[in-house]
């Protein structure tokens, strides 16, 4: 970032530059990423045409599983989210998404599934042709 | 003619003629004196050849301490537009319960509720907390400006674009009616056709971006440039608060951004996810939309938290108490933000394990806020209390947050709740904290800093009457509506069959007008200050005997702050370097590595504009050749490597050695 001023700590060092290594990708890492994250989206796309797998639910599920599986791998390949890269600052910033994500998704459905139990009983036709 | 109609809809989309409201007196009589005011402004400017100046030292400036300032005076002159809209929306209800009509009409009234939350939440709040962040968290950790300066610089003009979007749905076409979060249906296309709703989602999605690039850059900057030996226990309270704070927009906006692009899908495609057709709801843009609103609260509250925690200790000369507690209470606040989103709408019909599960979280969540409080009281305890401006803020808050708090935790309960929602209680209990928790802190913090940021203080005795204007006016204001809402007004009403509650609105009328002469004060106090800036002047760069960094450097400080890395021990940094006896470096000066100015974050913010004016009228050329040149001009600039340059170690010495002689004229006198 040439902007930035206080590049490679010749101005300004701060304690945590040089303790923590910084993970840097290389082209083979992202060309692994690639192929991986291609093959994933395909198998998804040929699940949904071929319907090879019968029901709906289940291809569903195994598209849902499949993009888990490619979010992984970005964040392995693309994202270089280790243990170790800026002394555990990626790991700890992940853990907090993934608890905000959990919140939020679980949250919402608890709270829509408590709204849609106290609805009146009634189908889509029942729905239209109210007054 | 169809021919006509049809080419002007093409080049105009639905702009007309008609757009522009010369139905409503109000608003060209405000367009007139706007129109008058802004000229003077722009011929003063061009008189005086100032065009140059502002380009190249602010509008261009990547340095954060001018970015902080411009982001300030945003919000100070969004604040008069807001404060407008409330005296409005006061002398109208006061007019209307007494048995007349008031004078405004009902299309109009609601635009003004509509438009009075949104400014006041969005450009001017957000833009306080982020000013003051931005100008006050590299000084205190010792940085020479933030981790993406150009990138500080954009998020700015984007800021400024939304409000610029916001203020020109007054004259061009109109503003939404719906309320500052835009619930549908009644902001869905069927309800609200018109270009209301779509000022309303451009204008917070061009913001938006600027937040959250903000929020990154401010995150990155503590992360990563803190000073040797500043330890994340030795940080300044005010940093923390910073970190927690942009965590929590990093973490939140984006799900505003989702929220309101689903609208505008259904809006703009015909899609339906909040519609009651086709499988959609409307409660899970309330249930959404609220996952972001309540942490946009601890946004806005703990930057002021920060704030009052460097006041006390510095006017109380000590210590703040307990500083491990302050910081475990603002994480925790930060993570339990996440966790009561649903007291916003415990009405919409969750069952009683669901509604209890987030009354009793709101009701955790005041118990760090209570532990704050408290290591306020205790710093102050046996200290020797200044009465200086900010400290009066600092217990005009604790007196005032703390009714607000316990009302807060009143509404927490769910039955009690069923009674109050979307009641005048309500509105009394969000203002009680948002004026007397975040308004009173970022004034606070204001006067706090100003000498830093402008090298002489303001005048305290028009600080005073700012203060007291604004305290008495907000209790005299604010009471009333309490009262009101316990008798049973709900919010956003316009019109009124008993001709009893005249008294109280009048009251909470006369309130606001002292509130108003509290906000002209605030403005007296800088510029009488600036007439006698002479009497008023900061020498030492210390005017307060504060404790943190920022006091370390000269007032106002050098484009690179800091001369030489400073290295902490403790913290209260500069308070440490002071009780020892720390003598600033005078020879030995390097050059310092700046990063340049540049007028890319105008450009393409500007482009920004456009495009969201376009997309509001459906000006479909125009929203194409604006994104169009927007991407290619964004591209184009990753090309530009001039981007820095060194300040020679002879200007950094000759900068330094004013400061000494200034220095010395003190000890002097």
């Amino acid at each position: 970032m040439a902007a930035n001023p206080h590049d490679a700590g010749t101005v300004h060092a701060g304690n945590h530059r040089h303790d923590s290594g910084e993970a840097h990708g290389t082209v083979n890492g992202y060309v692994t990423g690639f192929v991986l994250s291609a093959i994933l989206t395909v198998i998804p796309f040929w699940l949904v045409i071929n319907g090879t797998l019968g029901s709906p639910a289940l291809t569903a599920i195994a598209v849902m599983a499949l993009g888990v599986a490619q979010i992984v791998v970005q964040m392995v390949y693309f994202l270089h989210m280790n243990a170790r890269s800026e002394g555990g600052w990626t790991l700890m910033a992940f853990v907090f998404t993934i608890i905000i994500i959990v919140i939020a998704i679980a949250g919402s459905m608890w709270v829509m599934h408590h709204l849609n139990t106290h609805m009146m009983p009634m189908t889509p036709e029942q729905a239209q042709s109210l007054p | 003619m169809n021919f006509d109609s049809d080419l002007q809809q093409l080049v105009f989309g639905r702009l007309t003629l008609e757009a522009i409201p010369l139905h409503e007196p109000i608003i060209i009589w405000t367009f007139a004196a706007v129109a008058v005011l802004g000229g003077a402004v722009l011929a003063a400017i061009t008189r005086y050849r100032l065009w140059g100046y502002l380009w190249n030292e602010w509008f261009t400036s990547v340095d954060h301490k001018k970015i902080g300032i411009m982001y300030i005076i945003l919000a100070l002159v969004m604040f008069l537009r807001g404060l407008a809209d409330a005296i409005m929306l006061r002398l109208h209800q006061a007019m209307a319960s007494g048995g007349g009509e008031g004078y405004l009409n009902a299309h109009h009234y609601d635009q003004i509720f509509t438009a009075h939350g949104v400014i006041m939440i969005f450009f001017v709040a957000m833009p306080l907390v982020t000013g003051l962040m931005n100008y006050v968290m590299p000084l205190q950790i010792g940085a020479r400006d933030v981790a993406f300066p150009f990138l500080n610089n954009f998020s700015f003009w984007m800021t400024t674009s939304g409000a610029v979007l916001v203020m020109a749905s007054l004259f061009v076409g109109e503003f939404a009616q719906t309320g500052w979060l835009a619930y549908p249906p009644l902001s869905g296309i069927e309800a609200s056709p018109w270009v209301g709703v779509d000022y309303y989602l451009w204008s917070l999605q061009i913001a938006g971006v600027g937040t959250t690039l903000s929020g990154i850059n401010l995150i990155v900057t503590i992360v990563k440039m803190r000073c040797p030996g500043m330890k994340y226990m030795r940080m300044p309270v005010f940093t923390w608060t910073t970190l927690c704070t942009n965590i929590l927009i990093v973490a939140t906006f984006p799900i505003l951004t989702a929220v309101l692009a689903l609208l505008t899908l259904d809006r703009y495609v015909g899609t339906h996810f909040f519609t009651n057709d086709m499988g959609g709801s409307p409660m899970m843009y309330v249930n959404l939309i609220w996952i972001w609103g309540h942490p946009e609260v601890y946004i806005l509250v703990l930057p002021a938290f920060g704030v009052y925690s460097e006041v006390v200790a510095t006017y109380c000369g000590k210590r703040l108490f307990g500083y491990t507690s302050m910081v475990y209470a603002t994480a925790a606040i930060m993570i339990l933000s996440y966790l009561v989103w649903l007291h916003h709408f415990f009405t919409m019909g969750s069952g009683a394990s669901v509604n209890t599960f987030f009354g009793i979280t709101t009701m955790i969540i005041s118990i760090p806020t209570g532990a704050k409080i408290f290591n306020w009281l205790f710093t102050m305890y046996k200290g020797r209390i200044r009465f200086e401006v900010p400290m009066m803020w600092t217990v005009g808050f604790m007196l005032t947050f703390v009714v607000g708090g316990m009302t807060g935790v009143l509404l927490a309960v769910p039955p009690a709740d069923f009674v109050l929602h979307n009641s005048l209680f309500l509105v009394a209990h969000f203002h009680n904290t948002i004026i007397g928790g975040v308004v009173f802190g970022m004034f606070a913090g204001i006067v706090y800093w100003f000498p830093k940021a402008f090298g002489f203080r303001a005048d305290p005795f028009w600080g005073k009457v700012s203060f007291w204007c604004w305290l008495v006016g907000f209790w005299v204001a604010f009471m009333p509506v309490y009262i009101l809402g316990l008798m049973g007004v709900t919010r956003r009403i316009s019109q009124f069959e008993d001709t009893s509650l005249h008294i109280l609105f009048v009251a909470a009328a006369v309130g606001v007008s002292l509130i108003f002469i509290g906000t002209l004060a605030f403005v007296a106090q800088f510029a009488v200050g600036f007439l006698r800036r002479k009497a008023y002047a900061d020498t030492t760069g210390d005017p307060w005997n504060g404790r943190t960094l920022e006091w370390a450097v000269s007032s106002p400080p050098p484009a690179y702050n800091f001369a030489f890395t400073l290295v902490v021990h403790g913290i209260d940094a500069w308070w440490d370097m002071k009780s020892r006896g720390y003598t600033r470096p005078l020879a030995g000066f390097r050059p310092v590595h700046m990063p340049k100015n540049t007028g890319m974050g105008v450009v393409l913010a500007g482009l920004s504009l456009v495009l969201g004016f376009a997309l509001i009228w459906h000006i479909w050329w125009l929203a194409a050749v604006s994104l169009a040149t927007l991407i290619a001009a964004a591209i184009a600039h990753t090309f530009n490597y001039s981007r820095d340059y060194y300040i020679p170690a002879s200007e950094v010495a000759a900068t330094e050695e004013t400061r000494t002689r200034l220095l010395a004229g003190k000890v002097a006198s």
